[in-house]
């Protein structure tokens, strides 16, 4: 498996910040940020895994989660969702849509960096 | 006027309930039997030595007959026996209760009030917290920040080297999120802080325009044509108790002064004067929408109506929940829960545009007639793009005790909970009252 990851998130600075930990740990990273183009984003860029934000503008995380785990091309890449909730019932819908994992917001960097290297193992 | 309607009407139902014949009854009572016709059709007022005989003829309580600020009283007092899960022994008694200790009767009732403020207060408190889109949308800007500030103070703390571009980019980051997170944090204690005030307010804002109304026979006189108020002029000579409420006012004035506008109060008057009752005739006459006349006919004074009996106004949005409840007597809309589904209001939203005409009596002991005019009308305020506004409005004018009897009036209630239909096929939730005759005095 390549180290290929695509961050879909809407916050400028957490973006940053993710992009610099994967990256220096020798991950390729591209970002995109807008929820209604993101299922193009996944097509064009093809990554080895996605993490995907809940809360994104125009298009919800969970809209996206479903549109890819109903595409066969899709259903086996990894998705490592983020959310500012933690609720059961946000968790619980993750898991049901097809989420490898899903991580609360605010998570630590070795957290997130541990997680992804285990997805991608898989 | 409508005490002595209904107690003639009270006195010959409870006689005929016991199979007693007029003349009988009269004649115990020494009067004549055309004499107490008169009085069984609410023609001749009643009191003291009188009705004391028939009381004691009939085996009641004179309260009983004579009662009518109490039959309000009584129906809160159900209302309060309803919020009792299972109790119901002595609920028949309310009526005996309200006539016996009125003034006790009143705390239960304003007790009730309070404790249906309060549930309604912390329902609303409740949903706020969980649907609430400014207090989640401000949760969601604190963790954001708080997010960001963890990882990027992550990177910085972890004693790996990082480029000085890096360095300084993670050290901006970090200052611009931590402003971010004071402002998101400070938004959100002076917004709970405003939510504090709500929990010291012990009425809703429609409670307390309606109170307002009330207070001035539902007529807003500054507005009227000839007194020339502006709408804010009026609003800001009361004191409301909150900020919603003053806005609701402020919008129910304005609406009242293009209504009065389109339709004096004296033009109206003089149609009624004139024996022109149907608002629907009114309405194609003057060329006007019925909504409106119906409106304007609730805010005239009440000795424009022969008898003396204001009529009494329900307005629904297209949810079905009341905004506007002006009573008449005979008909207290609910004010809290969900009205009758058997009201012509309803009726009217099923058919937009068109005018429902319905005779309809209350449930009730006092079976009080009413002659409704409903209909629904749809706006697109927000353009023809926007989402459709669907507002209904029923007028219940009161039968006079003269007037034929309709032969196919419809039953209605005020709310399932104190309705005594037993039969009722659109019920919703059990009833407490006793079912049929049970519920009148023994």
């Amino acid at each position: 498996m390549g180290r290929h990851v695509l961050l879909i998130e809407d916050e400028p600075n957490i973006i940053e910040a993710i992009r610099f930990i994967l990256s220096r740990d020798g991950w390729r990273v591209d970002t995109h940020s807008d929820g209604s183009t993101a299922m193009e984003a996944i097509r064009a860029r093809s990554p080895d895994m996605i993490v995907l934000d809940v809360m994104l503008p125009n298009r919800s995380g969970y809209d996206i989660l479903n549109d890819l785990r109903s595409d066969p091309a899709y259903q086996d890449l990894p998705v490592l969702m983020l959310t500012a909730r933690g609720q059961k019932k946000d968790r619980e819908l993750a898991e049901k849509l097809g989420a490898s994992h899903f991580m609360t917001k605010p998570f630590s960097n070795l957290e997130v960096l541990k997680k992804v290297r285990e997805l991608v193992k898989q | 006027m409508p005490r002595r309607a209904l107690t003639g009407s009270r006195i010959r139902r409870l006689r005929t309930d016991r199979g007693l014949r007029q003349a009988a009854l009269a004649r115990a009572c020494g009067i004549s039997p055309s004499y107490l016709n008169l009085i069984e059709h609410n023609r001749r007022n009643i009191g003291g030595a009188l009705l004391n005989r028939i009381a004691a003829e009939l085996k009641v309580d004179p309260a009983t007959i004579s009662e009518g600020a109490e039959a309000a009283l009584t129906l809160a007092l159900e209302t309060a026996a309803s919020s009792v899960p299972g109790f119901d022994s002595d609920v028949e008694r309310s009526e005996e209760l309200a006539g016996r200790f009125p003034g006790w009767a009143r705390v239960i009732e304003q007790q009730q009030n309070r404790l249906l403020r309060l549930e309604t207060t912390v329902e609303t408190l409740n949903d706020r917290l969980t649907h609430d889109p400014y207090l989640s949308a401000s949760l969601h800007n604190v963790l954001s920040a708080v997010t960001a500030i963890r990882s990027t103070s992550g990177i910085l703390a972890s004693g790996e080297p990082i480029e000085p571009e890096w360095q300084a980019r993670f050290h901006r980051n970090l200052y611009e999120d931590s402003q971010r997170l004071a402002e998101a944090a400070e938004g959100l204690v002076s917004y709970l802080d405003a939510g504090a005030d709500v929990d010291q307010t012990h009425m809703l804002p429609q409670d307390e325009v309606e109170t307002w109304l009330a207070d001035m026979g539902w007529r807003i006189g500054g507005l009227e044509r000839d007194a020339a108020l502006s709408s804010e002029d009026v609003v800001s000579a009361v004191k409301f108790a909150t900020e919603p409420a003053q806005e609701l006012a402020l919008g129910y004035a304005e609406s009242y002064a293009r209504d009065a506008n389109a339709l004096p109060e004296a033009k109206l008057s003089a149609i009624l004067a004139s024996g022109g009752t149907d608002p629907r005739r009114i309405a194609s006459e003057l060329s006007l929408d019925l909504p409106l006349v119906l409106r304007r006919m609730a805010t005239l004074p009440v000795d424009c109506f022969v008898g003396g009996l204001s009529p009494g106004l329900v307005i629904c949005d297209g949810s079905g929940t009341l905004t506007f409840r002006k009573p008449v007597r005979g008909f207290e809309p609910p004010r809290y829960g969900a009205a009758c589904a058997l009201w012509p209001l309803f009726q009217a939203l099923r058919s937009p545009t068109t005018p429902i005409v319905e005779d309809v009596f209350l449930r009730g002991r006092d079976e009080s007639h009413f002659t409704a005019f409903a209909i629904s009308t749809t706006a697109y305020p927000g353009g023809y793009d926007g989402p459709p506004v669907v507002e209904a409005t029923m007028l219940l004018m009161p039968k006079l005790p003269g007037d034929a009897e309709a032969t196919r009036a419809r039953a209605i209630g005020s709310s399932c909970r104190i309705c005594s239909q037993g039969d009722c096929p659109a019920r919703r939730a059990p009833s407490i009252l006793g079912f049929s005759d049970e519920a009148l005095p023994a």
